[in-house]
């Protein structure tokens, strides 16, 4: 069997440690316990009222629900408390740094959140008659040519839903353009560093996923790419600046050779906030490039989405791009769907999900954007660069720095050698949650092991890097010290640490009224 | 009987012309605890190498490949309610599956208990 | 500039701590061909929050939005009235502004939440567990329809011409790249549901039938059938849900014997935002759950034995199984499916049969109304807050006229299907509890008037 190539290993820790003095409640002060919906409300009480009226024979074909569904309602002060108690259980870029390396937890303006919720973006649905939705697609389109610029590429798909989605589009209209061509290659090229979602694309794809290898400075292994390259590699994917937070110096070099094979560059945009700007991917022979909207533009990421993954494509992928996508004509813009797409865009691989992408998203990043401008976008990618770098140079005389010789882009990426044996990445991620602080990504890129990635972007100020600095120094220096009281950490968030065993070989799921769980069992 | 070992830290046991395979106490050591094991289906046939199972811990899911070519011919169901009996016993009560063995002469290239242990002491 | 926090002093004090005289020294990786001095040419420079909020709401204020308009639009996107307080809650910078929980102790909120999220959502389609989230439906339809192709290890998927076309082309275009074959057609304007031909369909190589329910015409079928004619050949049944206030209405798929269930959660919380974000739902039973995309929390106790939740299953996600991962999802719909969870907490079940009850009862009265206007005729046998009309003459001209008398009539069949003449005069009309009576009269008199 293949061995697990990262080292992480979830850990319990013991229950020791936990000093406070028991209250009633179980409650602590302003951290307030919050019980699950379905065991405080019922099915009668609703937080919604609605007019009276009478009401016509049903026409429902006879399939009416008889049952109970089981969806308990709160009233409205009761659903206001729930989740507000529940937020605060939750920690956000709001409440401090959050230097998750390659997920670009920046300041989220406010001001996008008011323009995303203008009526006129907001409350328009995705089929109403164009004429009726000019200053929506005017919006895209703005926001389009301000992709197109700033990559210096010859097209944008703008209806991708994530940066995986994004990745997904990309790779279609690579296999498109490689049919029109009447080639069947089946192999991608992803680096051993890269990011979960490139493998898995290329194989939700159809393509035969094999690995690049990386040099001992962390870079794609030029030569050993170039001769791997052949008839049978349909593209390679490649993350600049790479997952270890290097710009890939080759990448030129790479395109041209790949191009020359005959296969197409897909680069993945994850880490564009550290060039924007400053360098363009169409300059440096990328067929092909998402941007997450959620990282290097600003719209929030939610807990988890919604993101959106526009694709901005080169002059030779542009035909095959996605539907629909927005044109501007002398006569307005216009939306090219299936029914006009032959005339126009007659090669373009289909389309990927039902309507036109993230409008909420759109809005929110234009705003971002437009407040920058082209000189504030230049000014983020420095300040993003600049602030890693000075915690990489903060760090390194007690943290294995494995790639540090040179200057990093926007993240600082360490391992775990110099930590006493029986401690590791972990124990230091979440001795970080009691400093107050969101661990940094751990275990990621798999090519160092117990990687700990920092990425602190450009939206901290100089006091708040000098007060992490600190506090993982700290933390690290217990750590090489063989403090095992770490093994415990964290003592002081709403919960110590979780058994993900159990939750993994008994997967509880749903809700279930707990004499139904213990019948089931 | 006769046990074998890979460098991919299977273990088999080779008994007249059906092998029993599991992964060995070492590898189970290295994920950590086993939350799940995905066996093959009864009768599936495997070349020497070819992916037969997954085990999976909580952050790594891992393929064991199958030691020697041969069909399966029983498999370890205690796994799909416990799978912790792959940390518990690796090398005994958490045996993955059975498989009547096609050429005895695959075993050839594999380690016995001592090679195994120098093998991954150096690891 | 607002958003930057580092001053000049800051930034040669930075400068000088990690070596590098200036800026330049940190790109120095970047080949001198690709190095940009200045900024791009052709770009706006910075702007303040009034100029960017200005230019913006003149954009904003050339659309005609649905609360401006008597509004009948649906297919797949609905208009419902969302209580201020989601709207509140999921602004809070602890939901907003949090990443994906990977993080359990101090992520709590968030995986409670998706928890009570995952419940709601499996409870309303009768199924045993549901996860996450997905981007949308239109994509948990074609995630479905490869875990059918897992689950079965077989690759005909028979879809219903009832299925929305959108999601149809998205299974097209994914299908073409994975091999799958796909068994897909238009319509026809009849009272029912392609039920009987469905059936007929399915054989020994077919993974599963997806049907979509109530279907793209607004008519529901019984499922029940269906559901047997596909277990009989080993077969799985995928109920698509584009409109959820329905399940307040009508059986859930589940209950009728579906294996997946998935669908479009826009509906609760979320809002129409021009076809995005919205949420894509997904319960399927829990034998299949090692199949399942996307990501699901899951309960478990911390070390001092406090219950708690966590990511789990994550072995199936391409953050560890890269390559063989169930899909490539990752950033999902989190804020939306809280948006969804408190729309539905707000609402409970009572709320629910009542909303679900206010939208049939509008529709019914709405179909009443337009079929009294002559050579217009109702399409449905059975329908709950859509239904389609058959008009005299192509439809799609019609809505556009209605759209210039600021009437927002519905989805011409013209929009969904243009290679399909015969469906040319066919009118979708959605009308929900935000359709008042003057609404649905301005509609019949509109139509009366352009048909006349």
């Amino acid at each position: 069997m293949s061995i697990n190539q990262s080292g992480w290993r979830p850990e319990m820790g013991d229950a020791q440690g936990s000093n406070d003095a028991p209250t009633f409640t179980g409650n602590r002060a302003l951290m307030l316990e919050e019980p699950l919906i379905f065991e405080i409300a019922d099915n009668s009480t609703t937080g919604v009222d609605f007019a009276e009226e009478d009401m016509p024979a049903s026409r429902l074909g006879g399939l009416e629900r008889q049952s109970d569904i089981g969806l308990p309602g709160l009233s409205e002060p009761e659903t206001v408390r729930h989740y507000t108690r529940l937020s605060r259980q939750n920690y956000a870029i709001d409440l401090g740094l959050f230097p998750l390396g390659s997920c670009t937890m920046k300041h989220n303006p406010r001001l996008n959140e008011r323009m995303a919720r203008l009526p006129g973006f907001a409350d328009i649905h995705p089929l109403q008659p164009v004429d009726s939705v000019q200053g929506a697609l005017e919006c895209i389109h703005e926001l389009a040519e301000w992709l197109v610029k700033l990559t210096n590429m010859s097209s944008v798909a703008m209806s991708p839903k994530a940066g995986a989605h994004g990745e997904l589009c990309g790779i279609l209209a690579i296999r498109a353009a490689l049919e029109a061509r009447g080639e069947q290659r089946d192999v991608v090229l992803v680096p051993e560093s890269a990011h979960g979602t490139n493998p898995a694309t290329a194989a939700f794809a159809g393509y035969k996923v094999q690995a690049i290898a990386v040099t001992p400075d962390g870079r794609v292994d030029l030569d050993k790419l170039k001769e791997r390259l052949g008839p049978d590699v349909a593209a390679v994917m490649i993350t600049n600046p790479n997952t270890c937070g290097l710009f890939e110096r080759d990448m030129k070099a790479i395109s041209d050779a790949v191009h020359e094979a005959g296969g197409y560059v897909y680069c993945d945009g994850a880490n564009f906030n550290a060039i924007v700007g400053r360098v363009r991917p169409g300059d440096l022979g990328v067929d092909a490039m998402h941007i997450n909207l959620h990282k290097t533009f600003s719209t929030p990421h939610g807990g988890g989405g919604p993101g959106s993954g526009p694709v901005v494509f080169s002059a030779a992928l542009t035909p095959f791009a996605p539907l629909p996508f927005v044109e501007k004509r002398d006569d307005g813009f216009h939306l090219v769907e299936e029914e006009t797409a032959d005339e126009h865009h007659g090669q373009s691989f289909g389309r990927m999900v039902a309507f036109h992408g993230q409008m909420g998203m759109f809005t929110r990043a234009l705003s971002y954007i437009m407040s920058h401008g082209a000189d504030g976008l230049r000014q983020v990618a420095e300040d993003a660069v600049l602030n890693a770098n000075y915690i990489l140079r903060s760090l390194e005389d007690v943290l294995e720095a494995p790639f540090g010789k040179g200057p990093c882009m926007h993240e600082a990426l360490f391992g775990d050698a110099g930590i006493a044996e029986g401690l590791s990445t972990l124990d230091i991620a979440k001795a970080l949650i009691d400093e107050g602080y969101h661990p940094m990504t751990m275990y990621f890129p798999l090519v160092v092991h117990g990687a700990m990635l920092i990425e602190p972007t450009e939206t901290e100020s100089k006091a708040d890097l000098d007060q992490f600095i600190g506090a993982l120094r700290s933390v690290v220096e217990r750590a090489r010290a063989g403090d095992e009281s770490l093994k415990g950490a964290p003592y002081h968030a709403p919960r110590r640490r979780l058994d993900e065993t159990q939750a993994a070989r008994k997967p509880v799921l749903v809700w279930q009224e707990p004499e139904l769980a213990q019948a089931a069992e | 009987m006769t046990r074998y070992f890979t460098e991919d830290h299977e273990w088999i046991d080779v008994d007249g012309t059906t092998a029993t395979v599991g992964i060995t106490d070492y590898a189970q050591g290295q994920l950590g605890d086993i939350v799940f094991v995905e066996l093959p289906e009864e009768g599936k046939r495997f070349e020497k190498g070819d992916e037969a199972a997954v085990v999976e811990s909580v952050k790594a899911a891992s393929d064991v490949y199958s030691p020697v070519s041969g069909a399966v011919v029983e498999l370890n169901s205690e796994l799909e309610d416990t799978p912790a009996l792959v940390n518990d016993d690796a090398e005994g009560d958490g045996w993955f599956f059975k498989i009547d063995l096609t050429d005895a002469s695959e075993l050839e290239g594999l380690m016995d208990e001592e090679k195994y242990s120098a093998f991954i002491a150096k690891l | 500039m607002r958003y930057l926090p580092l001053t000049q002093d800051d930034r040669q004090a930075m400068l000088a701590k990690v070596g590098a005289q200036s800026i330049d020294d940190l790109f120095v990786d970047v080949p001198e061909a690709a190095r940009l001095n200045g900024a791009i040419p052709g770009l706006p420079m910075h702007a303040s929050e009034m100029a960017v909020e200005r230019h913006l709401s003149k954009l904003a204020a050339r659309n005609l939005t649905a609360g401006q308009a008597p509004f009948f639009l649906g297919c797949g996107a609905y208009k419902h009235h969302v209580p201020a307080s989601v709207d509140h809650i999921i602004q809070r910078g602890e939901f907003l502004t949090a990443y994906t929980p990977y993080q359990p102790e101090i992520a709590q909120g968030t995986l409670q939440m998706l928890f009570e999220f995952q419940t709601q959502v499996a409870r309303l389609f009768g199924t045993e567990v549901a996860n996450a989230s997905m981007y949308d439906g239109s994509t948990a339809c074609w995630e479905a329809i490869v875990m059918a192709g897992r689950v079965t290890k077989r690759s005909r998927a028979i879809l219903s011409t009832g299925l929305h076309p959108h999601y149809v082309s998205v299974a097209n275009t994914m299908a073409k790249f994975t091999g799958d074959t796909l068994v897909t057609g238009a319509p026809e304007l009849t009272a029912e549901p392609d039920t009987d031909s469905l059936i007929e369909q399915i054989d020994d190589h077919t993974s599963c039938v997806v049907v979509q329910y109530p279907d793209i015409l607004g008519r529901i079928g019984d499922l029940s059938k269906l559901a047997e004619a596909a277990h009989a050949k080993k077969a799985l049944l995928i109920a698509v849900v584009t409109e959820p206030v329905a399940l307040g209405a009508i059986k859930s798929p589940g209950e009728m014997g579906a294996d997946i269930v998935v669908g479009e959660g826009q509906s609760l919380g979320v809002g129409l935002q021009f076809g995005g974000p919205y949420v894509g739902l997904f319960g399927c039973s829990q034998k299949l759950v090692r199949q399942m995309p996307g990501r699901l929390a899951g309960e478990t106790v911390d070390a001092e034995g406090k219950r708690g939740y966590v990511l789990t299953l994550s072995t199936r996600e391409q953050h560890i199984r890269r390559e063989k991962a169930t899909s490539n999802i990752c950033t999902n719909s989190g804020l939306c499916a809280l948006a969804f969870s408190i729309h539905m907490t707000l609402l409970g079940e009572s709320g629910l049969r009542k909303l679900a009850a206010l939208n049939h009862g509008r529709a019914v009265k709405a179909a009443e109304a337009l079929t009294a206007i002559p050579g217009v005729e109702l399409v449905n046998k059975s329908f709950f807050n859509e239904f389609t009309v058959k008009l005299p003459r192509e439809a799609r001209p019609v809505v556009r006229e209605l759209a210039e008398r600021g009437i927002l009539a519905g989805v011409s069949l013209g929009r969904l299907y243009p290679a399909e003449d015969a469906l040319g005069n066919g009118l979708v009309v959605a009308v929900t509890e935000t359709a008042e009576a003057e609404d649905i009269q301005a509609l019949a008199d509109g139509l009366k008037e352009v048909l006349a």
